[in-house]
């Protein structure tokens, strides 16, 4: 078993699945020769042929919409968008078309499409190249959105978000593409979509995340265990839809819950999990639900994007302030 | 001295094959001998007027959703199902009923559609091609993927897209036949220029001289053609589709039509056009020009008409009366075509929509 990086991980699901499947095929900008920005598609030209690994033209909706008609036709298009902030052009196609195909045709047609895109900040990327887009998807019905916070789990997605006979709009933390390597296994074992993991137990606060903030949340419980508090640390791993299950679990047992996520605040994803959790366990709470987000600015130039992007003290802040009411 | 030199040219091509009154105006291609094919189109075209004009009426009288009416454009509609093979995969926008008919698409179909009823999209004839799309231009990239998907596979087979004139100013219009010129896609483009969109006529989309030459940018083969001749569009997107189906790339057709209808049953197009254009327009209809060819050639007389005419009434009314029979969907509708299964979240919907089921309208 190799020691690896999640941007290494997800080329090695890229080629298991390519060999594994003939109707696999991947398209977009720079993604043959140059084998992605990321270098995610790096080699599968050379290996799987020019017929596969298709550099298209320069035109996010065009490669939205050209993967829905490939689709329909029987392939499996995994598509790159060079960043989530170039995501908006390839909306019409999305919202209008990917997500509604399978139900405006009574399941006639559909689209097993993977839409994968680089997720977030902090790698000091020029503008536009920051985003955190998730709400967006994720208020599309027909679509599932997917978000990895490691080489392994980005494996197993991965593979799981091409078998899906749906879209998956597959969210890469670009924080995280060499952030750390861990050993994976390239078994062609793929990980459930809808299934959240359980990063670290614990017993007094429950923290839901994704992406590249499990990261800083597993630091924060780290800080705070030394302090006798104990966190329990929930990455969503796939945000639609969510596995409410899991995370009602948790909350029952904690009664403290605290949101972590890089997009913005308002109407973001943890809006919708605190409201949830509202409705289904609020007489377990033993506090209010806290969320920490990006502000509702912009997101900064990268001069101040770690002032933006929530950090540990931001989460420690916030747990401590849920557990002193 | 600086160099100055002209670097690109270009021409697009005209075609048509009847003048307007149905005259050949010159040779006539080799299968225009074959009669029965004409009378099967013409009874195409009649057979999509029948249903048009019971279709709007259906709106007029609150049995129908809003309707975009084909009036007008059935040798362009009808032209290009004829010309296309069962195995190439269609792409329309809202209006093409007759490319629809022609691939077996059925009337009950059309009808539940525009009545509220995603049932209408089953297409059973036609499983592969695609529903309406009414976002404009959306289509295209569609179209140049089920295109790419076909080349990956190296099957014979092509796909057909139409585009209406104000869809040429999307992007995506722009960006599928430039994809489709990069890659030799076995795509063909069927630019319907029916003079307005809405309310806004092609002058006020664009300054080009004809809408075909949007496809030189993208390098590829394009030609104007006689929307309303129901014989030049047979022949040039036949020989678009099969160059498409050889290997030989794609090619745009601009089919020069006219809208004699309202936009759909929700415009008023008196209030942007005048009477005298239309009247025009309507002398250079695609019927009445077909039939007069037809008799000339003797392959058609006033009892086929009258049949024709009966068994066309006939069949609408059976259509209509079947559709009119059929009951709405139950709300588990909403929720069982969304995903290849239902998600546990979106079940505790579709039961509390079950619940609320018997007090709605």
């Amino acid at each position: 078993m190799a020691k690896m990086t999640m941007v290494e991980a997800i080329n090695m699901a890229h080629a298991w699945e390519m060999a594994h499947d003939p109707s696999v095929v991947v398209l977009g900008e720079d993604v043959g020769t140059n084998g992605g920005v990321f270098r995610a598609t790096v080699g599968l030209q050379q290996r799987f042929g020019k017929a596969r690994v298709q550099d298209t033209p320069l035109a996010e909706g065009l490669i939205a919409g050209t993967a829905i008609g490939m689709a329909a036709q029987g392939l499996k298009p995994v598509a790159e968008i060079q960043f989530m902030g170039f995501i908006y052009p390839a909306l019409d196609q999305i919202a209008s078309h990917m997500a509604r195909l399978r139900n405006r045709t009574r399941g006639r047609l559909s689209c097993p499409v993977v839409l994968r895109m680089p997720h977030g900040g902090g790698i000091h990327a020029p503008e536009h190249h920051s985003e955190s887009l998730e709400a967006l998807l994720c208020h599309h019905p027909g679509l599932r959105v997917v978000c990895p916070s490691s080489p392994a789990r980005a494996y197993g997605l991965l593979l799981a978000a091409i078998r899906d006979p749906d879209p998956v709009m597959f969210l890469e933390p670009v924080r995280l593409y060499r952030f750390a390597r861990q050993e994976v296994q390239d078994d062609g074992q793929a990980l459930a979509i809808g299934c959240s993991f359980v990063l670290r137990e614990g017993s007094d606060l429950t923290i839901v995340t994704w992406g590249a903030m499990t990261v800083d949340s597993l630091k924060a419980a780290e800080q705070l265990a030394a302090d006798g508090v104990s966190c329990e640390v929930i990455d969503a791993g796939t945000l639609a839809p969510l596995d409410f299950d899991t995370i009602l679990d948790s909350v029952v047992k904690t009664g403290r819950l605290l949101i972590v996520h890089e997009a913005p605040r308002t109407c973001g994803l943890g809006a919708e999990i605190a409201a949830t959790v509202n409705e289904r366990a609020l007489y377990d709470l033993l506090a209010p639900i806290r969320r920490v987000a990006g502000y509702d600015t912009v997101m900064p130039l990268y001069r101040l994007e770690h002032d933006y992007i929530p950090g540990v003290a931001r989460i420690v802040d916030a747990i401590r302030a849920t557990l002193a009411e | 001295m600086s160099e100055q030199r002209i670097v690109a040219q270009f021409e697009i091509p005209y075609r048509a094959c009847l003048d307007g009154d149905g005259a050949p105006l010159g040779a006539l291609p080799a299968w225009v001998e074959d009669g029965e094919l004409l009378r099967r189109m013409y009874r195409m075209m009649v057979r999509a007027r029948a249903f048009d004009t019971k279709a709007v009426n259906l709106q007029r009288t609150g049995k129908l959703g809003t309707y975009p009416s084909c009036l007008g454009h059935e040798a362009t509609h009808v032209g290009v199902g004829a010309a296309m093979r069962a195995d190439d995969v269609l792409f329309t926008v809202y209006r093409e009923i007759g490319t629809k008919f022609w691939r077996g698409v059925d009337m009950l179909d059309v009808l539940l559609y525009w009545g509220g009823d995603e049932r209408g999209t089953m297409y059973r004839h036609s499983p592969q091609d695609f529903p309406f799309c009414v976002p404009i231009g959306s289509q295209m990239p569609h179209a140049a993927g089920a295109a790419l998907a076909i080349q990956i596979r190296a099957e014979r087979r092509c796909a057909l897209a139409f585009i209406g004139d104000g869809g040429t100013s999307q992007g995506a219009f722009y960006e599928a036949i430039n994809f489709a010129g990069v890659k030799s896609l076995p795509l063909v483009c069927v630019i319907v220029n029916n003079r307005w969109a809405i309310s806004v006529p092609v002058a006020a989309q664009t300054a080009a001289t004809t809408l075909a030459q949007k496809a030189i940018a993208a390098g590829i083969p394009a030609l104007q053609i006689d929307g309303n001749d129901l014989l030049v569009v047979r022949d040039a997107v036949g020989d678009a589709i099969e160059r498409a189906r050889g290997g030989g790339g794609p090619t745009v057709i601009e089919a020069l039509t006219y809208r004699l209808s309202d936009h759909t049953t929700s415009d008023d197009a008196t209030r942007y056009r005048s009477a005298e254009e239309v009247a025009d327009a309507r002398r250079l209809e695609p019927i009445a020009r077909t039939r007069n060819f037809l008799q000339s050639r003797a392959l058609w007389d006033e009892a086929d008409e009258q049949a024709l005419k009966a068994a066309c009434s006939e069949e609408v009314d059976a259509a209509v009366k079947q559709y009119l029979a059929t009951p709405k969907q139950s709300t588990d509708a909403m929720f069982d075509y969304l995903y290849a299964q239902l998600t546990p979240a979106l079940r505790a919907q579709r039961d509390e929509a079950r619940r609320f089921a018997a007090s709605g309208h």
